[in-house]
């Protein structure tokens, strides 16, 4: 212990300077090692063994050590060791099983001192004792380790892992007789250097091989440990069990780990495959590396700081060839790429925003806003000033509630419940879908379903509407030229949907013009005339006159501001533009600043208006001229999907296009259908509407959609005998040994779907049963019991 | 109306012809006609093997519970027993974790799609012509939904089962010839292109039933009763005698011949062992002393892998593939070739850099989860399989002998341990076993009866088995090392 701190000590003395560097080597490096002078390093491979200086710009090559006419197995070096306290001391040992020492203050060419043959396989690991001079470990594939006294010629004592081999040994930094020892097999053993009869402490630290181990400098019994499962795990020894500190989790395996000097809790990994970055990572920030070196082009097989007491240089060695200094000042920081912004939305539509600190306070000018209607709840978490990041992470959570009463969500799972999406000619499918919307108050949607019955499916009966009325009345309420062309257009057309509330317009042109506290009872004068079915032929009428309706249905949204922003987005709205749009602008821009989030629709549409006009347009052209090809259309109903979708109404947008089929899916690119099937499913399984889920699945025409009820279809059942789980099996019990279920009517064991009389528990294949019933009411088993299915 | 008959009548006579002089494994029959009537299937082998009596191998209903587990298992995952698992559970602590492996494979999670899977398996199957693979998986194609057209031949098939054909030829005979520009010709085909979990997933079916098709002749597998050549209709008198039974020299029935010749040699054979098991004892006794020089070690590998290429059975006449499987291959002379037999130089593989238990496991379970660890399991139960026996002594350490095996089959393929002394595989495998072992891992399907009864006489039918396992597990895993290192190769 003396002896280390008067060593370092000396070297304390000078400071290091270098900066980022590499140097290309002739071979793949297999591991490194530095002099204690901080000088010098070590490059081991299967065909190179080198000394390079580390000068102030450059590495420049001091010695070879691969001497002599041929090469020899000996020189092809799974991992070097410089001795830490003696400058001319290294080891290095060989695939072929042979531990080499090198004193290179021998005179001749060849450095060789000793050769130990004594491994049967190849050694992984070597390792010199901290402060003992002559003292050497090596630990082998063939499951021993061994001790070694340089002034001897074999070994002193020998460790057996059990023929389980070793993957690393290192000697601990403070107990000076304890070394720890990994293997194949995820254990990990301490041992006792003058007891080589039995390990001290066993204990498994990883699922699969422990590449490597490092124990901490200062910090006595703490022992990191990396794995090919991923994992860097923390171990604190000094307890009477091994306990797990701090656990990394990496993208890739392990391959070595080393203690960062001076920084308690930092280590530097690298890994075997795939990765080759080398990373820096503070234990208590397990998911973000505090640091990333990214300068190898293949995976990096060696690394270590460059001297004892000074954490910013780290050398590495790559099979890409190269030897790098890299310093810690120019690493890249994935916490300053990072986002620390996140989103989440609860199940009923409550909302989880968390920020960085700086920006929330900077909005706070804001909140006003956010008060009335929805409750943001502000969370902020302790800081510990020890942490790391204090300054780049801290962020404050927010929590938006919605209004208990303002339900939500309600609307949606009632739609995906009754929507019919299949199974009928495509005028049933859109008339009861809208008549669905219609019931839920949703009267831009079904008038969208009814906008798209009369696309695509021949007109119908086109009652001679009564032209100059319309065009009368549209004069009268003074609307542009325009307007009043399109009425005239659509004149003929809008036929049965425009007889039916004729009427309704005057009453609605009053409402929205006096105020929407009046709706209430103009909506009843509505549901009169409708009634009464008089022939007021006020075609444009009928679209304002569901929107009363909605009031009347969806009282929670009868804010007086609403109204506003809920008619531009009327199919129809064309002749009150005029009213509506000057209260838009100011109303938009309330919209945007309030943070409330809820699904409801008709909280979000700003840019209906424009939309619906065109709509509009497109409609009266059709039935004008009905010869026209629905295929006239398909850029508006794409259009009108895209604005679904952008409203957060990803359900309408799935529905049409299911239903539409082929008429739209072309017009619509593979990928935004996928990302609306598949958005559209997470929001059904998150109300848990699984059957409809599983329908939108099946009906769905997009390859990745649909094969998705197609993975993790295992279904976990239990044994009709002893009630336990059949785990292996579905059909066959693991303890009975028997078949649980099996077919009445073909005496098999039913794998599939098994459908059972709830009389008489009776039952078995679906097909089988279904045909029996078919001919017999009597229970197939035989049992007389009369059985129905339903 | 007449003319009909008559023309009925022409067509019948010879297909009764082709009846009793036809043999179902050369798939000289033909199916049958209704009018025939119902004729009831024969067994045609004797037992699950051909080269194992039937009376050796445990006779289903007298398993123990752990076997009786096994065989529910792999009843239930496969829908039937079939003569595999049977023969394999000489082993069953193997052949757990081989049906956990290939029902993972097959049936569970995947990238692939299940009717490709099986595609894959019949083509994999196919390189070795094994029928009786391939025969199997036809039926779990169509079971599964394939199309049967695809079964007309590779050009039948989806483009990017097509692309996968190259990988195929090269991975069972000649995987060190695989390079990252195979890969990535699979990876960037636009359209038909294969993702790189995808790829991994063939690439493991496809080396499971390269390995497996080894087995499969190595252990002479009878066919299935189900399938082609697995039954017949003639009468037990008619000899069974064929001509396909000639050429592969496969006598099923003739037991007569080889009972002499083992009675003569038992006395022989008794010595073999003794002579094996002192070998052993001297190599580990004497390993110290007679220290090899580095280049004596180096060019007794070398010489192991030239000599490798030698011992082939005399009879290497081709037998051209009669069976309907060839139209799955392209070109049936693209077999295995010896490595520096045409001048070819093909540089050594080291495994100590780029090993399974580093590398090609990290980069499976990375692509293709949970199999990694899976087939780390069965190389791990087939490598260190044993029960401390020799034929008939016990208590016998056969970890050198095991070793010596699985080096000996990854030299072949060029794969060097720099930490192993080829000079031991030279004292311990003799050359009818050396033949042996390079037939069933090269060229399966030219194994013979007699290859497999004149290696090791005095040895137990389980034990000859257990060396298949060995056999099968490193060819195995020699070709993922190679498949897995041009993938690795491409990814960096």
């Amino acid at each position: 212990m003396e002896k280390m701190s008067r060593v370092t000590t000396a070297l304390g003395g000078s400071v290091l300077t270098g900066r980022t560097m590499h140097c290309h080597l002739d071979a793949p490096a297999n591991a490194i090692s530095v002099c204690r002078d901080a000088a010098q390093v070590v490059v081991a491979g299967r065909s190179i063994f080198k000394i390079y200086a580390i000068e102030e710009e450059q590495f420049v090559e001091k010695l070879n050590l691969r001497v002599g006419r041929k090469p020899s197995l000996n020189l092809s070096c799974a991992d070097v060791v410089w001795h830490q306290m003696d400058e001319n001391l290294l080891a290095t040992a060989a695939t072929n099983g042979v531990v080499v020492t090198w004193n290179l203050g021998r005179p001749s060419r060849n450095k060789q001192d000793q050769l130990f043959t004594e491994h049967k396989r190849t050694v992984n690991k070597v390792c010199f004792h901290p402060t003992e001079a002559h003292v050497l470990l090596s630990g082998s594939q063939d499951g021993f380790m061994k001790c070694f006294d340089l002034r001897r010629k074999d070994s002193v004592s020998t460790f057996s892992g059990q023929s389980e081999s070793v993957r690393d040994v290192q000697f601990s930094v403070r107990d000076y007789f304890t070394f720890a020892s990994t293997f194949e097999n995820g254990n990990v053993q301490l041992w006792d250097i003058r007891r080589p009869d039995r390990c001290e402490r066993m204990f498994t630290a990883h699922n699969g091989p422990v590449f490597c181990c490092d124990w901490h400098p200062e910090d006595r019994g703490w022992l990191a440990t990396g794995g090919r499962d991923k994992m860097v795990k923390v171990w604190d020894m000094t307890t009477h069990r091994a306990k797990e500190m701090h656990c990394v989790q990496t993208i890739a395996s392990v391959a070595r780990v080393k203690w960062r000097p001076e920084c308690r809790h930092h280590l530097a990994t690298c890994s075997m495959m795939v990765d080759h970055n080398i990373y820096v990572w503070d234990v208590r920030r397990p998911f973000v590396p505090a640091a990333m070196f990214e300068e190898h082009r293949d995976v990096t097989t060696g690394i270590a700081w460059r001297h004892p007491h000074d954490p910013s240089f780290l050398l590495s060695g790559s099979k890409d060839s190269s030897l790098c200094q890299h310093l810690f000042r120019d690493a890249s920081q994935p916490v300053e790429r990072a986002n620390p912004e996140g989103l989440c939305y609860g199940l009923f539509g409550d909302l989880a925003f968390a920020a960085k600190e700086s920006l929330v306070a900077a909005e706070s000018g804001r909140k006003p806003y956010t008060g009335d209607r929805r409750h943001p709840i502000f969370f902020k978490r302790k800081l510990d000033p020890a942490e790391p990041f204090a300054g780049l992470a801290s962020s404050a959570l927010s929590v938006f509630e919605t209004e208990p009463g303002g339900g939500g969500m309600r609307w949606f799972v009632d739609t995906a419940e009754r929507y019919a999406l299949a199974g009928r000619p495509l005028a049933e499918l859109c008339d009861h879908n809208a008549k669905v919307a219609r019931e839920l108050g949703r009267n831009q949607v079904a008038q969208t379903w009814t906008m798209l019955r009369i696309i695509y499916c021949s007109p119908g009966l086109v009652p001679t509407a009564n032209l100059n009325h319309s065009v009368g009345k549209g004069g009268s309420c003074g609307l542009p030229l325009m307007n009043s062309f399109n009425l005239k257009d659509m004149a003929p057309g809008l036929g049965s949907e425009a007889r039916l509330d004729r009427s309704k317009g005057d009453a609605r042109s009053d409402t929205v013009l006096l105020d929407s506290s009046a709706t209430l009872i103009t909506n009843e004068d509505n549901e009169e005339t409708e009634g009464s079915d008089v022939p007021a032929d006020y075609l444009l009428g009928d679209v304002e006159g569901e929107e009363d309706e909605l009031y009347l249905l969806d009282p929670e949204h009868a804010h007086p501001e609403e109204p506003e922003c809920v008619l531009p987005q009327e199919a129809f709205p064309l002749r009150h533009e005029i009213v509506d749009t000057p209260p838009g602008p100011e109303h938009l821009q309330d919209k945007a600043d309030s943070p409330h989030v809820s699904g409801s629709e008709a909280d979000v549409a700003s840019l209906a208006p424009v939309d619906s006009s065109f709509s509009l347009l497109s409609v009266s052209h059709a039935l004008y001229d009905s010869r026209l090809p629905p295929d006239f259309f398909s850029v508006l109903v794409r259009d009108m999907l895209h604005f679904y979708a952008e409203q957060g109404d990803v359900q309408m947008a799935v529905s049409v296009l299911i239903i539409l089929g082929e008429r739209v899916r072309k017009d619509i690119d593979e990928q935004t259908q996928e990302h609306w099937y598949t958005s559209y499913i997470d929001l059904l399984q998150r109300f848990r509407l699984w059957n409809v889920s599983n329908e939108v699945v099946k009906l769905s025409t997009s390859r990745a959609v649909s094969c998705l009820n197609q993975a993790s279809t295992t279904l976990h059942v239990n044994c009709s005998h002893c009630k336990r789980p059949m785990s292996s099996r579905g059909w066959v019990c693991d303890r009975c040994h028997r078949c649980a279920s099996m077919c009445a009517v073909c005496h098999h064991v039913v794998k599939g779907l098994f459908v059972w009389c709830q009389g008489c528990s009776h039952g078995g294949h679906l097909q089988h049963i279904m045909k029996w019933l078919e001919g017999s009411s009597h229970c197939p088993a035989g049992c007389g019991h009369l059985c129905e299915y339903s | 109306m007449r003319l009909a008959t008559v023309a009925n009548e022409a067509y019948t006579a010879p297909l009764a012809v082709s009846e009793l002089l036809g043999c179902k494994q050369c798939g000289g029959g033909r199916d049958h006609d209704e009018e025939l009537g119902i004729r009831i299937p024969r067994p045609l082998g004797q037992g699950p093997s051909r080269f194992i009596p039937e009376k050796e191998i445990l006779q289903v209903g007298s398993e123990d519970a752990q076997m009786h587990a096994l065989f529910a298992d792999s009843f239930a995952a496969l829908g039937r027993l079939d003569n595999i698992t049977l023969v394999m559970v000489f082993h069953p602590q193997y052949l757990e974790s081989f049906l956990k492996t290939q029902h993972y494979l097959l049936q569970m999670d995947g990238p692939l799609p299940l009717h490709y899977r099986h595609y894959i398996g019949i083509m994999a199957a196919a390189r070795h012509q094994c029928s009786y693979l391939v025969n199997l998986h036809v039926n779990d194609f169509l079971h599964v939904g394939g199309d049967p057209k695809w079964l007309n031949g590779l050009e039948n098939a989806p483009q990017k089962l097509q692309n996968l054909g190259e990988l195929n030829k090269v991975l069972a005979h000649r995987p060190w010839l695989i390079t990252k520009e195979h890969i990535e010709g699979l990876l960037k085909a636009e359209e038909h292109s294969w993702s790189l979990a995808e790829l991994v997933h063939a690439v493991v079916l496809l080396t499971h039933y390269h390995s497996l098709a080894s087995f499969t002749f190595g252990c002479g597998i009878s066919p299935e009763i189900h399938c082609d050549g697995g039954h017949t209709f003639r009468p037990p008198s008619v000899s069974n005698y064929c001509i396909c039974d000639i050429t592969n020299g496969n006598h099923s029935v003739d037991e007569m011949p080889v009972n002499s010749a083992e009675n003569v040699s038992v006395s022989d054979s008794f010595f073999e062992v003794e002579a094996l098991m002192e070998k052993m004892r001297q190599l580990q006794e004497c390993r110290d002393e007679e220290e090899a020089s580095q280049e004596e070690m180096a060019s007794r590998f070398e010489i192991e892998k030239r000599e490798s290429m030698f011992v082939f059975s005399s009879d290497d006449d081709e037998v051209t593939p009669a069976r309907d499987v060839s139209r799955h291959f392209e070109d049936t002379s693209y077999g295995y070739k010896d490595f520096s037999r045409h001048g070819m130089h093909v540089p050594t593989f080291r495994v100590q850099d780029y090993c399974w238990e580093d590398h090609g496991y990290s980069l499976v379970n990375r692509l293709y989860p949970d199999v990694g660890q899976l087939i780390d399991e069965k190389f791990h139960i087939a490598y260190n399989l044993t029960y401390n026996t020799m034929a008939m002594h016990k208590d016998v350490d056969t970890s050198m002998l095991r070793r010596a095996i699985w080096n000996y089959i990854h030299c072949m393929f060029g794969i060097r341990y720099d930490d192993y002394d080829y000079g031991e595989i030279n004292q311990l495998l003799d050359r009818s076993f050396k033949v042996y072992i390079k037939t069933v891992v090269c060229t399966p399907e030219k194994v013979t009866k007699r290859m497999y009864e004149s290696f090791w006489r005095q040895f137990k039918h389980s034990e000859k088995v257990h060396v298949n396992l060995l056999l099968i597990e490193a060819r195995m895993q020699a070709e993922l090392l190679y498949a897995l290192r041009a993938i690795t190769r491409y990814m960096t």
